[in-house]
């Protein structure tokens, strides 16, 4: 299997979706000529021409609106979000016009758009960079948020988020961009709600996404090694749809919880993952599910404190061994 | 036939209007599109429109009036046309919502439950003295604190999970705990069979404690109970504030215990068994009768005779005690004061008692005799000005017309409030009490 | 609408389109057969009995929540809408009703809606505000004031990707203009020469703040700073609207420019409903509008001159329409509401569509 990064995994599924369907258009801040601000669009533009990768002005309730109008119309744009903290500035489109507009025209309209970018933490940008909206997206029916940790989730991923005939919100990290991992070659699809156990284990489940999982799958190693205690990782991939089961069945199997997620604590993910986890299985639990998450602050920038204020392996460890106290 | 025009939704929130003012007389001509009143919404002034050509025959409401959406406000029909005032009383609507505010503040305030001495505001139980629960099993009272998976698999294996240790925080019954509990129970041995007791066994060996290397009991702080807190709050209000002091009296029991053998011998077939209490409380009643002073409540502006003796008797409940009250104790008989007090006792363990049957004591009775305990001295539970405290009967040698004999003896220890009972009024009590017990034929007159 | 057409009007013995105004000598107007004319008067008597019917039902609590009424404008929508063809598509904001009969939706299944019923073009999940009927090119219907106006350009995006030689008419409020989203629009049509038409129309009140307490300069005139086409007409006039309108649409359809026009009109009842009109505008200002400039009664007074209207066709329109618009109100009461299993269909295609689902996982959380 070819060894490829994370960014390229996320262009080669841009490429092959723009290839199979002339519908597929690409539009956002810098992708064209620029060849994209992280390079994840390096090259589409010479493959595919400026009718199918379009570089807009810095517009963002502009252009995802359009964005939105367009697939009303039947063309699956795929619009590039430099940044995900940027949504706040086009959130009336994203979260009133695309997320809504299928129910409020009584299933009449679908709104087939994919919009994608990083949101992570961790790069020293500031508070208003390092936003992880996640839990807001996916507060609101009718939407689905996916964030992909492996370059071979992302491909399989993104490539069904493009399909998806609802409003799919990809949420990328730089930091991984430039990781590296097996992908398979050709048609690589993965049902978006399917969450995926990166690490199989006996003594305690780490519910993770995103860059988490390898800050979990580094410390479930130390935990091996310096504790004898054996963690099972489970990458969700999906936030919404949201596959609860895999995370029950491992549930059953451990009986004790720690969420891992670089959110807020405040009305997280991992703050609905609690709530299903001890609804549907209470009777399975050993211990007070526990979880870790940026530390409840913006994002500092000072760049050996912002490491401490993220999800990471040392921090992890930490919480797991309270968890397994 | 008239239209009634109603007053109508004009914003999103409205649910009455008031009628700011009339555009339109009784009389008048009305078009389609003329405006018939103002009417005053929670957003704004508007005008009400009409939608009907005709006349105005008739307002039913008056400029100033509140009115619910959909109430009849005017009439529209042909001159001379007669309307029938519509059936529900246009002023009633009206009125309601403007008139409510103003009279429910000239009601009187609510009137507030009487300030009782004890001060007890909500319906808390009230505390007897120095009344240790008695558990029967070394259970440790209160939650156990296990975590749903070990709870599930204890039951699974039907295993009494009460007596197993927690190894999780705070003492938490873990999984593995259950686990080692259904695999290690204790060795057997032929020669120390009893130890291996099953479920329940643990009890029947009480020196187990001993090689128990466990901790004594999960390391922990539990959060006050509402009856934890007030019976501390009361007690030690009790102890601190009440000058106490202390009778104490023997009481030859014999007699009493030969009239109670011979009385339950003849109940035995109505089920009732009188109890050394049942006699005490009536003693107590009687005592009360014959010493009236006792019968009493310090209060700051002065002592408070009471008319009435009720007995209160202290009840050992799981995490408190609570003391019931046999109302008009003077006036029952031994045997209703039985069935009362054991009714009462019953209730009380499973916390099913009414306010009313736990307050509103004039004297209580604090019994630890059935437990052994000699003798011992209560705290007064206030407002009462008197405790007695009740100890075992004990087989002891007595003097009996200068000889030593084997007497029955019962101690009796009274604490009383200086404040109200002084020394010779409660000696005079503390006597009234054990006469009445040496005569116990006269209790059941 | 209870004034009758002055009988001294001239009427003409070939009932032709008149020539009395620049904007009635317009081609697309003097193209318009007898017939076409009495359904534009028609559409316009029918907008304004049905918004007159369903302010009685939100008056008799019939209706929630707001209900922005078209009633003044109706020659706006009537003669946009009138111009569409094939490929044309409409989005406007939440004073929507005028639009929704425009293009052909029916007023059962809109009254129904603003009865909450599952009848209702939207099943009863809409409202007032979110009319949409993709098959007749109408993409509703928005709440938030300029939010439609991105996606309006949207439309015209898509239309130019396809090569599809069409254009969107995005309509919005004279209270829109100020809105960041409409002016990223604005530039993104002109970058992109995209096939759209802005159109303002200008009631003089956004909500209740007059038009020079809130926008400077003139409001078309802002397409200026983009490089667009941009003109004015009188909304009161539906030969005027045609004519202007049938220019810029023409200009977007067939050399794809955007272009923005403002049509001055006037709203005789409050912003919605439930607000108030007395603070902000003179009752007497209404009432002069109502007299003078009225786009039905300007409308019906032209035919009548033209020789195509008499008062018995008049009065047969009228009641043709208030008997429409009470059948709809009659179909909306006795239609179903929607039930409580109803709340979550329609949210998502996949959960629609379960056979077609591809994705696995939770899409309702409880």
């Amino acid at each position: 299997m070819p060894v490829i990064t994370y960014r390229e995994a996320i262009r080669h599924a841009l490429a092959e979706e723009l290839e199979r369907d002339a519908n597929v258009v690409v539009l956002g801040e810098e992708v064209a000529q620029f060849n994209g601000a992280y390079k994840v669009t390096e090259g589409l533009l010479a493959k595919f021409g400026p009718k199918r990768i379009v570089d807009t002005p810095i517009s963002e309730a502009g252009f995802i609106g359009m964005g939105v109008g367009a697939s009303m119309l039947g063309i699956r744009p795929v619009m590039e979000l430099m940044f995900w903290s940027f949504y706040s500035v086009a959130f009336d489109q994203i979260l009133n016009n695309a997320a809504n507009v299928r129910y409020m025209s009584g299933g009449l309209i679908n709104c087939p758009i994919v919009i994608r970018g990083p949101a992570n933490g961790g790069t020293n940008v500031g508070a208003t960079h390092s936003h992880t909206p996640e839990n807001v997206l996916a507060n609101h029916p009718g939407v689905k948020v996916v964030v992909p940790s492996t370059p071979a989730d992302a491909k399989g991923l993104l490539k069904s988020a493009i399909r998806d005939n609802d409003p799919v919100f990809f949420l990328e990290n730089t930091i991984l961009y430039g990781d590296k991992g097996e992908v398979p070659e050709g048609e690589h699809l993965i049902p978006l709600g399917l969450a995926d156990v990166k690490r199989a284990g006996t003594d305690l489940t780490i519910v993770t996404y995103g860059r988490s999982v390898l800050h979990s799958l580094a410390a479930a190693d130390l935990l091996q090694k310096e504790h004898d205690i054996s963690a099972e990782v489970v990458d969700l991939r999906t936030i919404r749809p949201l596959d609860i089961d895999t995370v029950l069945k491992s549930v059953a199997k451990t009986h004790r919880v720690l969420i891992v997620e670089e959110q807020k604590p405040f009305a997280s993910v991992g703050s609905q993952l609690a709530f299903m986890i001890q609804r549907e299985g209470f009777d399975e639990l050993d211990a007070p599910i526990h979880r870790l998450t940026t530390v409840d602050a913006p994002a500092i920038y000072s760049p050996p404190v912002e490491v401490e204020q993220l999800p990471n392996p040392q921090r992890v460890l930490k919480a797991a061994l309270e968890l397994m106290a | 036939m008239a239209q009634i025009i109603e007053m109508p939704k004009l914003s999103d929130t409205m649910t009455v209007g008031t009628l700011v003012k009339w555009l339109k007389k009784e009389g008048d001509a009305v078009k389609s599109g003329d405006m018939l009143a103002e009417v005053e919404t929670d957003k704004a002034t508007m005008e009400l429109e009409s939608f009907f050509d005709g006349t105005l025959l008739k307002q039913f409401a008056p400029a100033g009036s509140q009115v619910a959406i959909g109430a009849p406000l005017c009439a529209i029909g042909k001159p001379g046309e007669k309307v029938d005032a519509p059936a529900a009383a246009p002023a009633a609507p009206a009125a309601a919502p403007a008139e409510e505010k103003p009279a429910a503040k000239a009601a009187a305030p609510a009137p507030v439950a009487a300030p009782a001495p004890a001060s007890v505001p909500a319906p808390a139980p009230t505390p007897a003295p120095s009344v240790a629960p008695a558990p029967t099993t070394a259970a440790p009272a209160g939650r156990i604190r296990i975590s749903p998976l070990a709870r599930k698999l204890a039951e699974e294996k039907g295993l009494d999970y009460s007596r197993v240790t927690g190894s999780g925080p705070g003492g938490r019954i873990v999984r593995v705990d259950i686990l080692a509990a259904a695999k290690n129970p204790p060795a057997p041995a032929p020669a120390a069979a009893k130890a291996a007791a099953p479920k329940g066994g643990a009890d029947a060996w009480p020196w187990r404690s001993v090689f128990d290397k466990n901790p004594i009991q999960p390391e922990s702080t539990v959060a006050l109970s509402n009856m934890r807190a007030v019976i501390a709050r009361r007690l030690v209000e009790s102890k601190t504030t009440i000058p106490h002091f202390y009778l104490e009296i023997e009481v030859d029991a014999a007699p009493l215990n030969a009239l109670r053998v011979n009385l339950n011998a003849g109940l035995t077939k109505d089920g009732v068994r009188l109890s050394v209490n049942d006699f005490i409380l009536k003693a107590s009643a009687a005592a009360l009768r014959a010493v009236p002073s006792v019968n009493s409540s310090w209060d700051a502006t002065g002592i408070k005779y009471h008319g009435a003796a009720h007995v209160s008797f202290a009840v050992a409940i799981e995490d408190g005690l609570i003391t019931p009250v046999i109302k008009d104790t003077d006036k029952k008989t031994v045997f209703q004061i039985s069935t009362e007090a054991k009714d009462l006792g019953k209730r009380a363990k499973e916390k099913k008692l009414a306010p009313a049957e736990f307050t509103g004591g004039t004297f209580c009775v604090s019994n630890l005799g059935m437990m052994g305990i000699e003798r011992f001295s209560a705290i007064i539970n206030p407002p009462n000005s008197a405790i007695l405290a009740v100890g075992a009967t004990v087989k002891k040698p007595v003097v009996k017309n200068d000889e030593i004999v084997i007497g029955e003896r019962l101690a009796l220890t009274l604490s009383c409030d200086h404040r109200v009972v002084d020394g010779a009024l409660g000696a005079k009590f503390l006597n009234a009490i054990k006469d009445h017990l040496e005569n116990p034929a006269l209790l059941l007159l | 609408m209870t004034k009758k057409p002055s009988a001294t009007a001239d009427k003409k013995a070939d009932d032709s389109v008149s020539s009395a105004s620049p904007s009635s000598r317009a081609a697309i107007n003097q193209q318009l057969g007898k017939e076409t004319r009495i359904d534009l008067f028609r559409t316009m008597m029918r907008i304004r009995r049905f918004e007159e019917r369903s302010l009685r039902a939100y008056q008799a609590k019939k209706i929630g929540g707001f209900l922005h009424l078209y009633i003044g404008q109706e020659a706006v929508a009537v003669g946009c809408c009138s111009l569409m063809g094939k490929n044309d598509h409409v989005i406007t904001a939440y004073r929507d009703h005028g639009h929704a009969i425009a293009v052909g939706m029916g007023v059962n299944e809109l009254m129904a809606e603003l009865y909450g019923k599952a009848t209702g073009c939207s099943k009863g999940k809409g409202g007032s505000m979110h009319y949409f009927a993709p098959d007749r090119n109408f993409w509703g219907g928005h709440g938030i004031v300029g939010g439609q106006i991105p996606l309006g350009t949207g439309l015209a995006y898509a239309l130019k990707y396809k090569g599809l030689k069409g254009a969107a008419m995005a309509f919005m409020g004279d209270g829109a203009v100020n809105q960041g989203a409409v002016h990223e629009a604005y530039n993104l049509a002109a970058l992109w020469q995209l096939p759209v038409v802005f159109v303002i129309e200008n009631n003089g009140y956004s909500m209740g703040t007059s038009q020079e307490r809130s926008s400077a300069g003139d409001l078309a005139k802002r397409a200026e700073g983009y490089n667009m086409a941009w003109g004015t007409c009188d909304g009161h006039d539906i030969y005027d609207v045609r004519a202007v309108m049938d220019k810029f649409l023409r200009l977007a359809r067939e050399e794809s420019k955007p272009a923005v026009v403002e049509i001055r009109t006037y709203r005789y009842r409050g912003h919605s409903v439930a607000d108030p009109d007395n603070t902000y505008r003179a009752k007497s200002e209404i009432e002069e509008y109502r007299r003078t400039k009225d786009p039905i009664q300007v409308f019906q007074n032209t035919l009548v001159a033209e020789g195509v209207l008499d008062d018995a066709l008049i009065a047969q329109i009228d009641q043709a329409a208030r008997a429409e618009a009470d059948a709809a109100a009659d179909f909306a009461e006795a239609s179903p509401f929607p039930t409580p299993d109803d709340i979550q269909k329609d949210v998502y295609w996949e959960a629609d569509h379960p056979a077609e689902r591809k994705s696995q996982g939770r899409l309702f959380f409880d």
